[in-house]
């Protein structure tokens, strides 16, 4: 696929859905939903985050809810990517479904601070600190995630479908 | 070929339109086959086979793999590999479907591959408590109505994850796919349950089937029985206490031993709800003859037994003794920051609440009426009491629960979910803290960030609200 380099923000473990879409802004447009994020965490993320940061995580990162506005806040804050220690089940895949890059990548809390630019390389499936030089490997993406994020999300891969049946 | 070209071609296949039948979702074998082991030949035409492996003894399989071998036609399946498998139920509610219908819309499907199989639920925020929520509600029933979808509860009906079960749409061995991360719930059936999100439901709809990792699983083995007031929910509370909430991540968990005939049905279904509260794809219960009684009763159908295989291969097996339990609680803010109720003893409480889709059945709160009877909860603390479906609620008004509660100072709400994700009717305010029955205990759950919320069984949030502060439901019941 491709190489992906951004700036670090750091986030803990057991960073629950709440914290990224809180239940109360269950309706509340996107535009809105994005200001929430994290900030009872890390109130200056969604106020500074770039399009091209790259969030780091502890571990089971996006637990609780199948609610998709988990990630999907996240993209439209424009990360490019998040690496964790690890995921909760449903936010990887939701992840993945809307065409969020997210992989596992156990120990990456220990080489990289907030502010890092990181690259992850997609092919190779590492992650390299460019400030440091200390390099990890990342859990390879099966193919059917693969496929999903090559199409920018499994609703574009439903719409080729649909154009086709009609 | 290599590996990554040929699993991709195999989610291609979906790209591919079937003329034959709703045009979408290809061969899937019927549920009352599960038993058998089937495949398909290149041609889709199937057949039976013993599940072989190549040595030429057959493979045992966890429930897990045999649902998932089944919705997918294989013969057998082990864990790492990834399948295709047809759903046999999709479910949704109200803060999902009325985007969900919208995406299925968009993306060129006038209309589910099968209406007969989804349902949707509208329980999280009613009856509407906003204006956005009544329009909301509104888009949903006119998207139920064009859709010809058969089975929609309207407010006031119940939890989804209570409905599924008590409407007899639940049986062992089925896919069941949700927009709730609690689908887990349907595992104390022995179905496979799991959420799934909103894009995932629009591609479930669409074709009827989803791409599976099968997982791992991870058997507890339950000995011996509850010591009244210990019940189901200080089971599982102690689990994700003892292992941690990642213990199951990415995995399947089965419930075995001889302690399972021990617990109910409604005990069951806390239980496999809150699997995913330690990372559980699916958390089974097997199918046996409490599940039988309690199916035949729902859906009129004889059901017969379903577990794994004897020789199913586990990736850990822990041993539980029932006996030994004491009552629990979740501490903030983690699910699995678990004390035993005695040793938090004393935490003043402002809010007490008994109701969700983990624990607002009716044994619930027939164990908090016996508590209450005859007498008041603490001045300063308020319980807020929330029947999962209308059901329980007008059994509960039957047998004289209600009654009991309301004496006792209960603030009485519609079935639904109620609080629980924090929607509406008893949020906290800052520094407030509350005690309650549901399955998550995140900061910012059920409203102010700077509020607290503790977890724990029916008969300990009911003692809890007696005295005001959280108390050992020992002190006032003794087995």
């Amino acid at each position: 696929m491709r190489v992906i380099n951004g700036r670090v923000w750091k986030v803990g473990d057991s960073i629950s859905t709440d914290l990224l879409s809180p239940g109360a802004y269950a309706y509340a447009p996107l535009e809105v939903r994005r200001q929430h994020v994290l900030e009872t965490v890390h109130p200056r993320f969604a106020r500074e985050a770039r399009p091209g940061d790259v969030l780091v995580a502890g571990r089971n990162f996006g637990c609780g809810s199948s609610r998709e506005s988990a990630p999907e806040n996240l993209k439209a804050l424009g990360i490019a990517a998040v690496v964790a220690e690890s995921f909760a089940r449903i936010f990887l895949r939701n992840a993945i479904a809307i065409g969020l890059v997210a992989v596992t990548c156990p120990g990456i809390g220990a080489i990289v601070e907030e502010g890092d630019p990181l690259d992850l390389d997609l092919e190779a499936f590492s992650v390299t600190n460019v400030r440091t030089g200390a390099s990890l490997p990342v859990h390879p993406l099966s193919s059917e995630m693969r496929e999903i994020l090559e199409h920018g999300g499994i609703l574009a891969v439903l719409k080729a479908l649909g154009s086709r049946s009609r | 070929m290599p590996a990554a070209r040929a699993a991709s071609a195999r989610f291609m296949h979906l790209h591919q339109p079937n003329t034959a039948g709703d045009g979408l979702s290809g061969p899937a074998v019927p549920l009352q086959d599960i038993t058998k082991d089937q495949t398909e030949r290149s041609d889709g035409t199937r057949f039976c086979i013993m599940n072989l492996h190549p040595g030429g003894h057959r493979l045992g399989m966890t429930m897990a793999e045999k649902i998932l071998a089944r919705a997918s036609g294989r013969a057998n399946v082990r864990p790492g590999e990834h399948v295709t498998a047809a759903v046999d139920l999709a479910l949704t509610h109200d803060i999902f479907a009325a985007d969900l219908f919208d995406l299925l819309s968009d993306s060129g499907f006038t209309c589910p591959w099968d209406a007969s199989k989804v349902v949707v639920v509208l329980d999280h925020l009613v009856p509407a408590p906003t204006v956005v929520a009544a329009t909301v509600h509104r888009r949903i029933r006119e998207h139920v109505r064009r859709m010809g979808i058969v089975h929609f509860y309207d407010a006031g009906a119940g939890i989804c994850h209570q409905l599924l079960p008590e409407r007899g749409h639940v049986r062992p061995g089925m896919l069941i796919v949700g927009t709730d991360s609690h689908t887990t719930t349907h595992g104390a059936l022995g179905a496979a349950g799991t959420g799934i999100g909103t894009s995932e439901m629009a591609y479930v709809l669409a074709t009827g089937r989803l791409w599976f990792r099968v997982p791992e699983t991870v058997r507890f083995i339950l000995h011996g029985r509850l010591r009244r007031p210990v019940a189901a929910k200080d089971v599982v509370l102690s689990i994700a206490g003892r292992f941690g909430a990642d213990v199951a991540q990415y995995r399947a968990i089965e419930f075995a031993g001889p302690g399972v005939a021990e617990l109910t049905v409604a005990g069951r279904l806390s239980v496999s709800n809150m699997a995913v509260e330690i990372g559980a794809k699916f958390g089974f219960f097997p199918a046996d003859a409490k599940t039988a009684t309690y199916l035949q009763a729902r859906t009129g159908a004889v059901v017969a037994p379903f577990g794994p295989d004897p020789d199913a291969t586990y990736a850990a097996t822990h041993e539980i003794d029932l006996d030994a339990l004491a009552p629990q609680v979740a501490l903030p803010h983690t699910v699995d920051n678990v004390r035993p109720v005695s040793e938090v003893a004393g935490i003043a409480v402002d809010q007490a609440f008994i109701g969700s889709c983990t624990n607002g059945r009716l044994e619930d709160l027939e164990q908090a009426a016996e508590i209450l009877r005859g007498r008041h909860i603490s001045t300063g603390t308020r319980l807020v009491v929330v029947p999962a479906s209308a059901e329980i609620l007008r059994e509960a008004e039957r047998c004289g629960v209600l009654a009991t509660l309301v004496d006792a100072g209960a603030i009485i709400l519609p079935p639904g979910c109620g609080p629980c994700f924090g929607g509406h009717q008893g949020l906290l305010g800052p520094g407030e803290r509350c005690i309650g029955t549901h399955n998550r205990n995140f900061q910012g759950r059920m409203g102010s960030p700077e509020a607290e919320i503790y977890l724990g069984s029916p008969a300990t949030v009911a003692v809890s609200a007696l005295f005001g502060r959280i108390t050992d439901p020992r002190r006032v019941l003794v087995a």
